[in-house]
């Protein structure tokens, strides 16, 4: 199955801000992430992640921090913050009313029947 | 992996890192970032069984195109090369016939603009003599070509083109259909306020029509600053011809000065309009933004003076002298104080952390907020003392106007300087306030007439 680019970029910001919320994380380690709870159904662009990310940093949802460990490469490391955890809960709860809306609709079936059009406004 | 694939694929990467490196929306850092992710993924790969250099082909794909990647890199951090971000969306560089087209129509416009001013002669109106019309007109004579020229140059949407010429239309009823007596308070204040009112129309052309949003804001505050240098550069050339004209005229017994008071300085302002904004964008990386290079050398300048002048006012105790025209002068103070502030905002890396120029901004924004209050206190018992005219209350309406926007500055400002507020919140607060200056020049033009009976 494919998940169309309007979806995967409209859940990108909550899915990022929720997985930090679990703790600092790095790029590739949230794309890691993201491909594991989606059991790679949701498939990103690894490259588009970091301008979301910087956006975040900008907004000031989340912090960012260079590590160096002792040998090897720095890693740029990002921490959500206090203001990032207020814009997560406020989009899961817009999610949580898209996804009842939908569900509604799903679980009507067939006892949802499609409005009448006016008899004019089909002439065409 | 054998010592020989990880020397080739280190060439690889390093290869790859150059590529990046050529991409001016690319900081360092951002390369590394992603570099760093690279080797992840290559990493995992090779780990699964890839050859190194099948992993690396398929790491870079991974990444997406580079053209992608620098267009959401720049969307992101404007700050970086604002003049890159047409709204039309297209990406590729323009060819050099391209550019010779464009060039031809800018020039075109120019003409149009410079002619533009004449055309009311057709009809009589001179610009000797004591009528008003020019003075009052000189907003729509200079913006509505820059407008038009925007509009084509962003390929704008009928609807709003439509939008934009109403603007223009409700501009230009009220500059000429009040019947405000040649000589009276509204007609100069009319007079003021109508080009700060187009200007801002003009913004909403030069954003594409998305003046709602933040970024495209800000590159407007960005292009109003460096149309303002190249707009007094080409002013500054122009007056040296002008000297030139009428000196070497004037020795051979020819008197030029006609010429060049109806023809020359009125018709080459209007030009200049238009080729200044067209220099903006054109040349953008000729001349990296001016208007931050600049605010860097005055802000502390500026901070220095307020201090010692605050100071002044302390020591000698005798308060402010308050004159009619002081009020003027502390308005214009502020204007610059926010000027220099906006400059500073527009060109500053939002992510990078506050640094000693900051606090001296803080300082300078603080120093003129305590100046002015004191200023403030002095003229509302003046003003309550001898009532409201047309000109105290746009002078006291546009101090509150900077002093509401420089307060709240000053506030996040400190926020961001105490490390407790991103510097976003400041840069928004800057872009969203672009209405309120709108709306107060709009009032100005449109309310204020009738208000004071048109005296």
């Amino acid at each position: 199955m494919h998940i169309t680019k309007d979806l995967v970029a409209a859940s990108a910001t909550p899915l990022v801000l929720g997985i930090l919320a679990e703790g600092e994380s790095y790029g590739y380690a949230i794309l890691k992430q993201v491909n594991e709870l989606s059991g790679g159904q949701l498939e990103w662009t690894d490259g588009l992640l970091y301008p979301l990310l910087h956006r975040l940093e900008r907004l000031g949802h989340v912090e960012a921090t260079w590590h160096t460990p002792i040998e090897g490469r720095r890693r740029k490391y990002y921490r959500i913050t206090d203001q990032g955890l207020k814009e997560l809960a406020e989009q899961r709860r817009q999610w949580a009313a898209v996804v009842d809306t939908l569900r509604g609709v799903w679980n009507a079936g067939a006892s949802l029947r499609p409005i009448p059009a006016p008899a004019w406004g089909v002439a065409g | 992996m054998t010592v020989d694939s990880g020397n080739e694929l280190e060439q690889q990467i390093a290869e790859w890192r150059a590529y990046m490196r050529r991409r001016r929306e690319l900081h360092s850092t951002d390369a590394e970032e992603l570099e760093d992710h690279l080797r992840d993924r290559i990493t995992e790969l090779t780990e699964a069984g890839l050859h190194p250099d099948e992993a690396f082909l398929i790491a870079v794909k991974r990444m997406g195109s580079l053209d992608e990647l620098s267009r959401e890199f720049a969307r992101e951090h404007s700050e970086r090369l604002w003049k890159q971000l047409v709204l039309t969306g297209d990406a590729a560089a323009a060819p050099s016939s391209g550019n010779r087209r464009e060039l031809v129509i800018m020039i075109a416009f120019a003409a149009v603009a410079a002619l533009g001013i004449k055309a009311p002669a057709l009809f009589g109106v001179s610009m000797e003599g004591p009528s008003t019309f020019y003075a009052r007109n000189l907003g729509l004579f200079a913006l509505a070509p820059l407008a038009a020229y925007f509009a084509w140059r962003r390929r704008l949407a009928p609807a709003v083109i439509g939008v934009l010429a109403a603007l223009f239309a409700v501009g230009a009823v009220a500059a000429n259909a009040f019947p405000m007596a040649e000589d009276s308070q509204t007609i100069v204040l009319s007079a003021i306020h109508l080009p700060i009112a187009l200007w801002l129309v003009v913004g909403v052309a030069y954003t594409g029509g998305d003046w709602r949003n933040d970024r495209r804001r800000m590159d407007f505050i960005r292009f109003t600053g460096e149309w303002f240098i190249y707009f007094v550069l080409i002013a500054l050339g122009g007056g040296v011809l002008t000297a030139f004209t009428v000196g070497t005229f004037s020795a051979i017994g020819l008197d030029a000065e006609t010429f060049v008071g109806t023809w020359l300085v009125p018709c080459g302002a209007m030009a200049a309009v238009v080729v200044a904004a067209w220099l903006v964008e054109a040349k953008q990386s000729v001349i990296e933004n001016m208007a931050p290079v600049l605010t860097r050398v005055f802000t502390p300048l500026f901070t220095v003076t307020l201090v010692v002048l605050l100071g002044a006012i302390v020591w000698s105790s005798s308060g402010i002298d308050v004159e009619r025209d002081v009020l003027i002068i502390f308005d214009l103070l502020l204007v610059v104080v926010l000027g220099l502030l906006l400059y500073a905002i527009s060109a500053r890396d939002p992510a990078a952390p506050a640094g000693v120029f900051d606090k001296v901004q803080l300082a300078l924004v603080v120093t003129a907020l305590v100046i002015d209050v004191l200023v403030l206190a002095a003229i509302t018992g003046r003003i309550t003392e001898f009532g409201f005219t047309a000109n105290k209350t746009a002078a006291l309406g546009e101090n509150l106007v900077l002093l509401a926007n420089l307060s709240w500055s000053a506030w996040l400002f400190l926020g961001f300087v105490r490390g407790r507020l991103p510097f976003g919140r400041l840069e928004r607060w800057q872009t969203r306030y672009l209405v309120v200056y709108a709306a107060w020049a709009w009032i100005v033009v449109l309310v204020f007439p009738p208000l004071f009976s048109f005296a």
